[in-house]
Formats: C-alpha cells, sequence, structure tokens
C-alpha cells in the first residue's frame, strides 16, 4: 500500500511541476517571473484593453468591378470581331444580399450576328451565362460557381491585406481572421489587444488604398458641368471625370484619361518622409516593368500634368518635370502620421472591396488597468473567505479541500497557458463555477465521511465509504455540466465558448484534485499511523 | 465543527408557502418584463451605441445632455462614470454618430482651440509624435526607441488605479522614470488635461445585435435539452423534466430580478446565466442522487419522505456549498468594479434562488408527478378487467 500511495503522490508531484512550469517558465529574476506570467496568462480584450471589430466585405464591390472588367472586355472583342452593339451596362447592386444580382445588359446586337456574338461570349467571357431578352438584347448573369468563387477570393484577399496592414502596425499578437458562415455573411473578426488609438487603426483598416496615376486631360473645373460644357456637353472618348480633395468648401473636378497609366500593383515599395520644405510625403518605388511603362510616358508629356489618384479622388496634379522612371511621390500631406499610415496602406495593397464596420467594442488601457486590478482583488478576498472557512469548518480535512483547491487552479490555468487560451470575462465566469463546483466535490466527501464516521465505522473505512459514496454523485454533477457545456462549445460565439472551455477544463482538474489528490493526501496521513483513533474532520 | 447534524426538517411539508413564494417572483418577474416591453436589452444585444466616459469629479450629465443633443444619459454605480448611449442606427450612421459624440465631448470639457494635445485622451503615438520636435529643441537628445519608452512610461503611469485614466496635474509625472524637469515643461506647454477620459466605447450593428441574441437563447435551450436527457438516462425521465424546469425557474427569476431593478441584460450577464444554469443544476442533481441512493435501501417508507430524508441528509453540504460560492460571488460583486457589476449581480441572485429551487421546485415536482403516476395505477387496479379487455 504504502509503495502504491508513493507512485500516486509521484503523479501528482510531476502534474504540479509541468503546471507550474506552463505558468511561470523558468526565471531567473523577479522580474523574468513577472514577464513570464503576463506572457502565459493571456487576457481577453475585455480585462486588458484593446479593440474588437467586426468588420463586413461588401463583396458586391468585388462583383461590381468583375462586370466592370468584363465589360471592358466584351467591347473591344466586340469591336475586334466587327460586331455592333447600342450599349453595354451593369446593374448596381446595393448590398451584400444582392451580390448575386449582378448582371450586364447589353443591347443592340444586330440579329444577323446572333449566333457569333453567343459563340464569343462563350469562348471570351465563359464565366457569365448568357440569357436573350429579345432579338437584339441579352442579359448576362455570373455562373453561380464563379460567384462563389469571386467571394471567397475577396474576403481571402480581405484578410490578408488587413493582416499586412496591422501588420505593419507593430501590435502584438493581432487576430484577423474569418468570422460567421464562410458563404454568406463575408465578416472578418479583428481583434487588436492593447490598442489606444482605435479610430486610427480602423481608418488604415478601411482604406481602399487604391491607388492610380492617370493623365490629366483637363481641370480643375468648378463643376461637373462646367467640365462638360467646355466639351459640348458630352464627355470626350476615353475619359472620365474625378473629383479632387483639396478644397474647402467649392467642389474641383478635373477630367482624366479613363485608363490609369500606373495603379498600386505596380509599386515596388512606398515610404515616409519629409521634403526639402520639411513637408510630409510619400514616396514610393514601382516595379520594374511598370518602371519602363511610366518613363515611356512621361517623356512624351514633359509639360502635362499627372493626376494621383487615391481612392477615386484626386490627391494631386502636379506637372510633369522631366522624365520619370521609378520613383514618384505624393506630397503635401498634413503631419508624419498621415505620411505613415499612407505609405502603410500603399505597401499592404488595396483592399478588393469596401469594408463596414458592423460591432466595435473598444475597451480602454485605464480600464483595463482598473479591470485587472480590481479581478486579483476581488479574486483574492473570495478565495481567503472560502479557505478560512473551509479550515475552521472541516479543521485539519479542511487543508485537504484547500490544497486540492489551490491546485484545482494552478492546473486550470496552466492548461489554458498550454492551450493558448485567452482569460476573458465569462472564462472567469468559468473558473467561479469551477471554483464553486470544486468546493462542492470537496464538501461532498467530507460530508459523507462524517455521515459514515456516525455510523460506527473505523476511520479508514468511514474515509473509502465516504470517496466511494460521493463519487458517483461527482460523476453525475460533472457529467452534466460538461454535456451542456459541448452544446455552449457547438452552437456558441466567442465569449461562450470561452466559459465553456475554460469549465471543461477545470471540471477535470476538478475531479483529479478533489477525488485522486484528496484521498491520497487522506490516505498518506492514515497510513502513517497503525490504528488511526480520530479524524481532524 | 458542524451546524446540521442529523436534522430532520419537514421541507416538503411546508412547500406550499416556498411554491406559492416561487410562483410569486416568477409573476412579478414576467409582469415586470412584460411591462417593459421584453428584458432591457445591453448594446451588445439592441444594437447601438454606448460610449463610457469617467470624469474628474461628479459628471456634469445636464451639461452632457445639453451638448450632445439626442443621446441617453446614464450615471454609472461607479464612481464618476457615466454611460452615454444613442439608440439603433444602421452601422454607417452609427459609426460617424460615435465619432461625432467623441468630438463634441473634446469641444465641452477639453480645450481643442489651443491647438494642444488632450494628455487624457492620448495614445502613446500621437503624444511620442507631439513631444518628439519640442524636446529635440530643448535639447534632450532621445532616440526613437527611448521616446517610445518615456510615453509609454507616462501612460502607463496615467492608466494604472488610482489614477484610472485621468491625470489631474502634470506634477503628478514627476516620479516616472524618464521624466526631467526639461520633459515636464515641455508636456505642459505641449499638452492639457481635460477633465474627461473615454473608457470604452461599443458599437454594435443591429443585424449582430440580432444574431447574438437569437444565439444565446438558442444554445441556453440547447444546453438545457442536453441535460435533461443526460438526467433522464441516468434517473428517470422525470428527475430530468423537473431539473431543466428548477433551472428554467432559477433564469426567468433572475431575469425578472434584473428587469425589476433596471438592469441590462448583455452578452456577459448570459455568461452568468449560464454559470447559475451549472450551478443550479450541480444543486440539483446532488439531491436526486441521494434520493435514487435512499429509494435503493428502502422500498418500504413513501417518496415523500425518502425525498425529505435525502435533503435533510444534503443539508449540510447545500448550506456549506452555497455558503461559499455565494462569499466568492459577493467578493466579484463587492470588489469586481463596473466590468464585473451585472455580472456579479446575475449570479448573487442566482445561487440564493438556485439553492432553494433544488428543494424546493425540483423535488416538488417529482413527488407531484409520484403520487400522480401512483393513484392512476390505483384507480387502474380498481378496474382489472377492462384492462385485461384491453390486453387481451
Amino acid at each position: 500500500m504504502r509503495k502504491n500511495l508513493n507512485t500516486k503522490l509521484a503523479v501528482i508531484v510531476v502534474t504540479v511541476l509541468v503546471c507550474i512550469y506552463g505558468i511561470v517558465g523558468l526565471p531567473k529574476s523577479k522580474d523574468e517571473l513577472v514577464k513570464n506570467v503576463a506572457q502565459n496568462l493571456r487576457l481577453g480584450l475585455d480585462l486588458k484593453g484593446g479593440s474588437h471589430l467586426i468588420l463586413q466585405v461588401q463583396v458586391q464591390d468585388a462583383a461590381k468591378a468583375e462586370a466592370d472588367g468584363t465589360i471592358e472586355r466584351l467591347k473591344e472583342e466586340l469591336k475586334k470581331a466587327a460586331i455592333d452593339f447600342a450599349a453595354i451596362d451593369r446593374n448596381d447592386p446595393a448590398t451584400v444580399e444582392d451580390t448575386d444580382k449582378i448582371q450586364i445588359d447589353v443591347k443592340g446586337i444586330p440579329a444577323v450576328k446572333t449566333s457569333e456574338f453567343r459563340s464569343l461570349v462563350a469562348d471570351r467571357v465563359p464565366a457569365w451565362v448568357l440569357t436573350p431578352v429579345n432579338a437584339s438584347e441579352y442579359r448576362m448573369t455570373m455562373r453561380p460557381s464563379e460567384m462563389l468563387s469571386l467571394k471567397q477570393n475577396t474576403v481571402k484577399t480581405s484578410i490578408e491585406t488587413i493582416d499586412n496592414r496591422i501588420n505593419g502596425l507593430g501590435l502584438t499578437e493581432p487576430v484577423v481572421r474569418q468570422h460567421g458562415r464562410a458563404d454568406a455573411e463575408f465578416e472578418i473578426e479583428v481583434q487588436l489587444p492593447g490598442v489606444d488609438d482605435p479610430a486610427r487603426v480602423k481608418s488604415i483598416m478601411q482604406t481602399a488604398a487604391v491607388l492610380e496615376l492617370y493623365d490629366v486631360k483637363g481641370g480643375p473645373f468648378p463643376s461637373q458641368e462646367q467640365a462638360l460644357s467646355q466639351h459640348g456637353g458630352v464627355l470626350p472618348f476615353n475619359t472620365k471625370m474625378v473629383r479632387s480633395v483639396r478644397t474647402e468648401n467649392a467642389e474641383s473636378w478635373y477630367l482624366l484619361s479613363r485608363i490609369p497609366v500606373i495603379t498600386g500593383r505596380d509599386l515596388r515599395g512606398a515610404r515616409p518622409g519629409q521634403d526639402e520644405f520639411r513637408k510630409w510625403q510619400v514616396g514610393f518605388t514601382l516595379t520594374q516593368e511598370a518602371a519602363g511603362r511610366f518613363g515611356r510616358f512621361t517623356e512624351p508629356n514633359i509639360g502635362n500634368r499627372l493626376a494621383i489618384v487615391l481612392d477615386n479622388q484626386v490627391k494631386l496634379a502636379p506637372t510633369i518635370q522631366a522624365k520619370l522612371t521609378d520613383e514618384a511621390r505624393i506630397t503635401n500631406l498634413s503631419n508624419e502620421q498621415e505620411a505613415s499610415d499612407l505609405a502603410l496602406v500603399l505597401r499592404a495593397g488595396a483592399l478588393p472591396a469596401g469594408l463596414v464596420p458592423r460591432a466595435e467594442s473598444s475597451v480602454g488601457p485605464s480600464l483595463g488597468a482598473d479591470s485587472i486590478h480590481q479581478g486579483i482583488v476581488s479574486g483574492l478576498v473570495g478565495l481567503t473567505a472560502v479557505v478560512l472557512v473551509m479550515l475552521v469548518y472541516y479543521r485539519k480535512s479542511g487543508i485537504n479541500a484547500v490544497l486540492a483547491l489551490v491546485l484545482n487552479t494552478i492546473i486550470l490555468i496552466a492548461a489554458l497557458s498550454y492551450f493558448q487560451a485567452t482569460l476573458t470575462l465569462p472564462g472567469i465566469a468559468g473558473i467561479i463555477l469551477t471554483i464553486g463546483m470544486a468546493v462542492d466535490s470537496n464538501v461532498l466527501i467530507f460530508e459523507r465521511i462524517r455521515e459514515e464516521l456516525r455510523t460506527g465505522k473505523t476511520i479508514v473505512a468511514a474515509v473509502d465509504a465516504g470517496f466511494a459514496k460521493a463519487w458517483w454523485t461527482i460523476v453525475d454533477t460533472h457529467v452534466t455540466t460538461i454535456v451542456s457545456c459541448a452544446f455552449l462549445f457547438l452552437f456558441g460565439s466567442g465569449p461562450v465558448k470561452g466559459f465553456a472551455v475554460t469549465l471543461v477544463i477545470g471540471l477535470v482538474a476538478n475531479v483529479f484534485t478533489a477525488v485522486f489528490v484528496s484521498k491520497v493526501i487522506f490516505d498518506f496521513e492514515l497510513s502513517g499511523k497503525r490504528q488511526p483513533v480520530a479524524l481532524s474532520i | 465543527m458542524e451546524l446540521f447534524k442529523n436534522t430532520n426538517f419537514d421541507f416538503l411539508g411546508k412547500k406550499w408557502p416556498f411554491i406559492i413564494a416561487s410562483l410569486a417572483l416568477t409573476v412579478v418577474g414576467i409582469g415586470s418584463l412584460a411591462v417593459k416591453g421584453g428584458p432591457k436589452y445591453g448594446i451588445d444585444f439592441r444594437g447601438g451605441a454606448v460610449m463610457y466616459v469617467k470624469f474628474a469629479g461628479k459628471p456634469p450629465v445636464d451639461q452632457i445632455r445639453r451638448s450632445l443633443g439626442e443621446v441617453s444619459v446614464q450615471e454609472m454605480t461607479t464612481e464618476n462614470e457615466v454611460m452615454i448611449g444613442t439608440e439603433l442606427k444602421d452601422e454607417k450612421t452609427l459609426d460617424a454618430e460615435r465619432r461625432q459624440m467623441a468630438d463634441k465631448l473634446a469641444a465641452t470639457f477639453g480645450q481643442p482651440s489651443s491647438g494642444k494635445l488632450d494628455f487624457n485622451n492620448s495614445s502613446v503615438q500621437a503624444l511620442t509624435d507631439r513631444l518628439r520636435e519640442p524636446l529635440q529643441k530643448a535639447g534632450a537628445q532621445l532616440t526613437d526607441q527611448q521616446l517610445k519608452e518615456l510615453g509609454g512610461a507616462v501612460l502607463d503611469f496615467r492608466n494604472t488605479p488610482p489614477r484610472s485614466g485621468l491625470l489631474s496635474s502634470f506634477d503628478q509625472l514627476s516620479g516616472v522614470p524618464g521624466v526631467t524637469p526639461v520633459v515636464l515643461n515641455i508636456l505642459k506647454q505641449e499638452c492639457y488635461l481635460s477633465s474627461f477620459v473615454i473608457r470604452q466605447v461599443e458599437v454594435v450593428g443591429p443585424k449582430v445585435g440580432g444574431d447574438l441574441r437569437r444565439q444565446a437563447v438558442l444554445v441556453t435551450l440547447a444546453a438545457l435539452g442536453g441535460m435533461l436527457i443526460y438526467i433522464a438516462f441516468r434517473f428517470e425521465w422525470i428527475y430530468g423534466v423537473a431539473a431543466v424546469i428548477a433551472v428554467f425557474h432559477d433564469t426567468v427569476i433572475t431575469i425578472g430580478v434584473f428587469s425589476v431593478l433596471d438592469k441590462e441584460i448583455s452578452l456577459n450577464v448570459v455568461a452568468a446565466l449560464l454559470t447559475l444554469v451549472g450551478y443550479s443544476m450541480n444543486d440539483t442533481i446532488v439531491i436526486f442522487d441521494r434520493i435514487r441512493e435512499n429509494v435503493k435501501l428502502s422500498r418500504r417508507e413513501t417518496l415523500e419522505t425518502l425525498i425529505n430524508k435525502s435533503i435533510n441528509q444534503t443539508l449540510s453540504r447545500t448550506v456549506m456549498t452555497s455558503g461559499l460560492t455565494f462569499l466568492t460571488v459577493l467578493a466579484l460583486f463587492l470588489y469586481g468594479g463596473p466590468v464585473l457589476h451585472t455580472f456579479s449581480l446575475a449570479l448573487v441572485v442566482g445561487i440564493l434562488i438556485g439553492t432553494y429551487s433544488s428543494v424546493f421546485v425540483a423535488s416538488p415536482i417529482v413527488v407531484f408527478w409520484h403520487n400522480y403516476t401512483e393513484s392512476k395505477r390505483r384507480t387502474a387496479g380498481a378496474v382489472p378487467a377492462k384492462q385485461a379487455a384491453r390486453r387481451g
């Protein structure tokens, strides 16, 4: 029996050591100890401070862009094939739910060219399905499989882009991931622990960062009408009208060539800096291929203007002074932060679709600090009260319970640390229920032992019977709770899941500490005496 | 020490006053819910924008209302904090409105026109950007890394209690490592101290709110269903039903208490309700377990006597466990701060009711059912011919 007990004792000691290692590591100094604990005990955003965001990817933007590209391609192909057409347009789905309704209307195809047109569409734009409306009109809709992969890719690229941008900010352990169902919700969850300026981070994430450089055909004009009147009321061929940003109250519009010379995809890098007048700017470099194209464009256009368009707004339109190849810059930015943020989003790339915030929760750093402080104080007060009552009520056996309780808490925290789980407020709820049930298990056993003693059993027999009889009650209470946790985990969202995980870990640990460890301590104590006469319980 | 040794209270004999009390509480709770049009949902379920703002002194509630316009302003139980909220709108407006709220607060209680930086609402980045040039001019040679560390240390000091985000004078910073008289002067010259700090911001779009609400209800029901099946499997199905009814009773009363006290049901309160479900269930199972054991031991006595005996045998345990859990939760309620306040309130109420319902709700249901089937069997026994005929 003694030998058996030693093995059990060894199991307990090893468990304790592994758990303590999981929490504190191998610290060499007090500072390191504090650092390790802070690192291993991951506190959730609600306790530590930081921002939690849910963003919806406006996948209809990507569908529209795809339709626009298709229209361009189709027009070119039709011209090449010498098929006349009156107009090709797309509709304008406004919400995510309407994305599937995207369609392209083709009008005025001569009846004689019908079969030629059909085979051209099938051949050149296979992602779209053509249905005739009448003899000369057609409607094109996107194939469901293509639509699905477009949506998925849009969400995936958005996640990657946001990830890149946030990584550029140097935050610790940000999380960017898909939220909810992949095929219907298109939501991204972003967690930014310790962020103290959520507004700025949000604007960095939401900037589309579509950079385009255009040839300026005219402007600035105070209004669109005025610009048009100079060209006989119609937009000249292959041009478009873009609004400028740098005006206070008055509007200002530029007439630009329709196709950009350079786009954000041609960038190799971007960095903030200051110009000769100490004004903030972003300088960017182009890829080799783009540099050649840029050179070929700027050389004959010296003296003309070049518009730098960011997110569909003309940022500035400087005159081309000399042949430019692989470098350009956006000057006149208001401060360092604007420059470094712009450089960051340009480096990380453009978003494929707009982002709309669906939910945000930001906990300021001072509230986080308060919560941790109050959490520790209330936890200690509660635990002390429990320990005192247990020791008074169950005397020396109370030590068993306290040891089991402390060990339970250590195992729970260590498991959270090993699983790299974060401790949130609902997690604390799980811990409280764990402590409640741990106390309960001990109380159940002790009360049973007292009852058995009252029936006149010997101490060793009473202890054994107490444990044996309480065992099935403990199993029932624990399994019931674990069953409910399984449902919470399966169907619950973030916080509810956190509660379930913490609780299950705590309950498993509790079966080990309250039953196994506590019994070993009793056995150890009783095995020392040949004929134990009294049990302090 | 032992408080309840061989007690023999007639719990089931005195069940009626308690059942009536239970029904009354439930009715009051449901009544309050009906009058107020359902539970008062927190921002996470309802959708909307909420901002928690802490002030240096007593919050100037009227002034906030005047300057912010159409918002609800509510004083918190914690000192000098207010909750400013706007109602449900679509996502884009909510976001814009929340920014407006922050701007108006700054305009009313800060000095944005002075051109200085609001130190109490500043981020590390903004602070270091602001201090870099003046420090260089003043001849303090700091590397970017040192500057960042300085900014971090100063703001950490601001954030930790007892300051808790609000500095009342820059001179408080003089003890912070790295803050030399030069740095302190530049801080005074470049920054001002406003009398408020935005502690928490929550913006929830209407769709997310609705989804969460549905999910919370669904998940709770699924968990209850799972428990019912397990208990039915381990005991008899009526035990499962009784336990679930008892737990449901606790949840309804707790939500009712929240409604009466005008407290909000947030996602955290749902976590607390789940805790209470687990706790109350645990309590009920312990008693049921004892009943099962006693039924096996003595088949002679009536179920009512056996249940009474079981409750008495587990009484000491019930009081100990409930008392201790109650102590933990009470500590949380008293010292846990605003974040844990409603959460622990739900548990304080829930543990009291959860303990009581195991004895006075779950156990009587089992007795009622047992007596009902018993009397049915007896009447069935009175007409054996009919039964025999049916069997044939």
